[in-house]
């Protein structure tokens, strides 16, 4: 599970762009993730350009 | 809202970029009847871009320009080499105008374009989000739609999605766009006011401690006022985008003294295009698709083009009643003939000059300084260009790429 500092995310959707089990999605709110779907791969956190995403660990 | 719109439309598309937007007008003038969807509240805002354009390009889009969305003329490009060395890239306006470059306002570009569609009978909504695409017998038959928190159906022959990178629609139609991190740029820009730059040129400045796998670009949109941003491969360094872009601005005084109005991020598709791009009803468009130049990551023409042949295909399926992913195909053969086979060759190139050193990319630099590549091939010959290349075994695979 992915958390997001809603502070620094420019909700430019990048993250979403990358995820490969099409776990996030870019709402009006910003970046959602599916609990379900979420897989930790870690891939958004790396390619995010304002490093907004950190991992929860919860499925580590 | 949902009393301004129809209970069906022929075609519908998803998102009013460059691509939405041209698909729209296209297929409205070819007498469809059409809705176009934007989930932001603001079409062209905020942009993810760093708004150069080529004259070349508004001709192909048979756009014309206008100064209301013209920031500035730009005749050349300066590339710098990790030592500060430079080589220039001319654009010759002696020849033709064709070579002259542009750096537009897409705030108001955008919206032109979904005013453009809208006058040609398309009808826009916007802050309003596709919740979900409804299906009839497995078939794409329309969208689910959400405007301030109420939800309804819309019917359509054919979806357009050109709803972005994030290709959401895409996937959920079953159409395989999620990218490699290593086919994706990290990027993020500053528009920057009150720096000391080039008015005329843009600048692109490489090097593997500056942007590693990508370049940082400054493109003018006033004398004192510039987009200032960078793309790196995430699969080269551990250090996000804006760490880097903060460093290079940081190391520059004419850049450190200077405000920002204005801040963005991306992501910017370099290669994974999609060999199929269609499926029963539904048709993929734009950065969507990947449908981007690889070298400098540019998709405003590209996405328009795709955006018009993907209407034109559209119009033509539902003429003949026929809107099967085979019948939607001839976009599919039409994109790889028209636009595909020339960026695949280019994404090629990419890969070749990202591979290239420091020392590279500084030997190149030296060997050429000052002068202007174009302007000496054309003078000394490309011989002269290619012995210079043949000097290094990585500037020889270069060379076979350009030459």
């Amino acid at each position: 599970m992915i958390r997001v500092d809603r502070k620094v995310c420019l909700r430019c959707g990048g993250c979403v762009a990358v995820c490969p089990h099409s776990a996030l999605r870019l709402t009006e709110h910003g970046i959602i993730c599916d609990e379900e779907k979420c897989k930790d791969c870690g891939i958004c956190i790396e390619f995010c350009p304002v490093k907004a995403l950190e991992s929860r660990g919860d499925k580590e | 809202m949902k009393d301004f719109i129809d209970e069906s439309y022929d075609m519908i598309v998803v998102g009013a970029g460059p691509a939405g937007s041209a698909a729209a007008m296209t297929a409205a003038k070819a007498g469809l009847n059409v809705l176009m969807v934007e989930k932001r509240a603001e079409i062209g805002c905020p942009k993810r871009c760093g708004e150069g354009i080529s004259e070349n390009g508004f001709e192909r889009m048979g756009i014309k320009k206008n100064e209301k969305w013209l920031n500035r003329k730009i005749t050349g490009t300066n590339i710098y080499a990790p030592n500060g060395k430079s080589v220039k890239v001319l654009f010759d306006p002696t020849t033709s105008d064709n070579y002259t470059g542009w750096i537009i306002e897409r705030k108001m570009f955008d919206k032109m374009l979904a005013d453009m569609a809208a006058k040609s009978g398309a009808k826009i909504l916007t802050k309003t989000e596709v919740v979900s695409l409804l299906r009839e017998n497995e078939k794409i038959s329309g969208v689910r739609l959400e405007f301030n928190g109420r939800q309804w159906d819309v019917r359509a022959k054919i979806v357009i999605a050109a709803d972005g990178i994030e290709s959401r629609i895409a996937r959920e139609a079953g159409l395989e766009t999620t990218s490699k991190l290593s086919e994706f740029i990290s990027a993020v820009q500053f528009e920057m006011s009150n720096i000391d730059i080039d008015p005329d040129s843009i600048e692109l400045y490489f090097g593997n401690e500056i942007a590693p796998g990508g370049y940082v670009w400054i493109f003018p949109k006033s004398e004192h006022r510039a987009n200032v941003g960078i793309g790196i491969r995430k699969t080269m360094t551990s250090k996000s985008a804006i760490k880097y872009l903060n460093e290079f601005i940081n190391s520059r005084p004419g850049l450190k003294k200077g405000s920002i109005l204005e801040v963005n991020a991306g992501g910017v598709p370099v290669g994974g295009f999609l060999d199929s791009m269609v499926c029963d009803n539904f048709i993929v468009a734009g950065d969507a698709a990947h449908q981007v130049n690889p070298i400098h990551g540019g998709g405003i023409v590209e996405s328009f083009l795709a955006g018009r042949m993907a209407a034109e295909t559209a119009a033509e399926a539902i003429k003949k009643g026929d809107m099967s992913k085979e019948a939607l195909s001839v976009y599919d053969d039409r994109w790889w003939k028209e636009r595909g086979k020339r960026l695949k060759k280019i994404q090629k190139l990419r890969e070749v000059v990202e591979k290239l050193s420091d020392d590279d990319l500084n030997f190149l630099a030296e060997e050429l300084e000052g002068s202007d590549i174009v302007g000496f091939a054309r003078a000394e010959g490309f011989g002269k260009l290619a012995k210079i290349l043949m000097k290094r075994p990585k500037l020889i695979l270069l060379a076979r790429k350009l030459l």
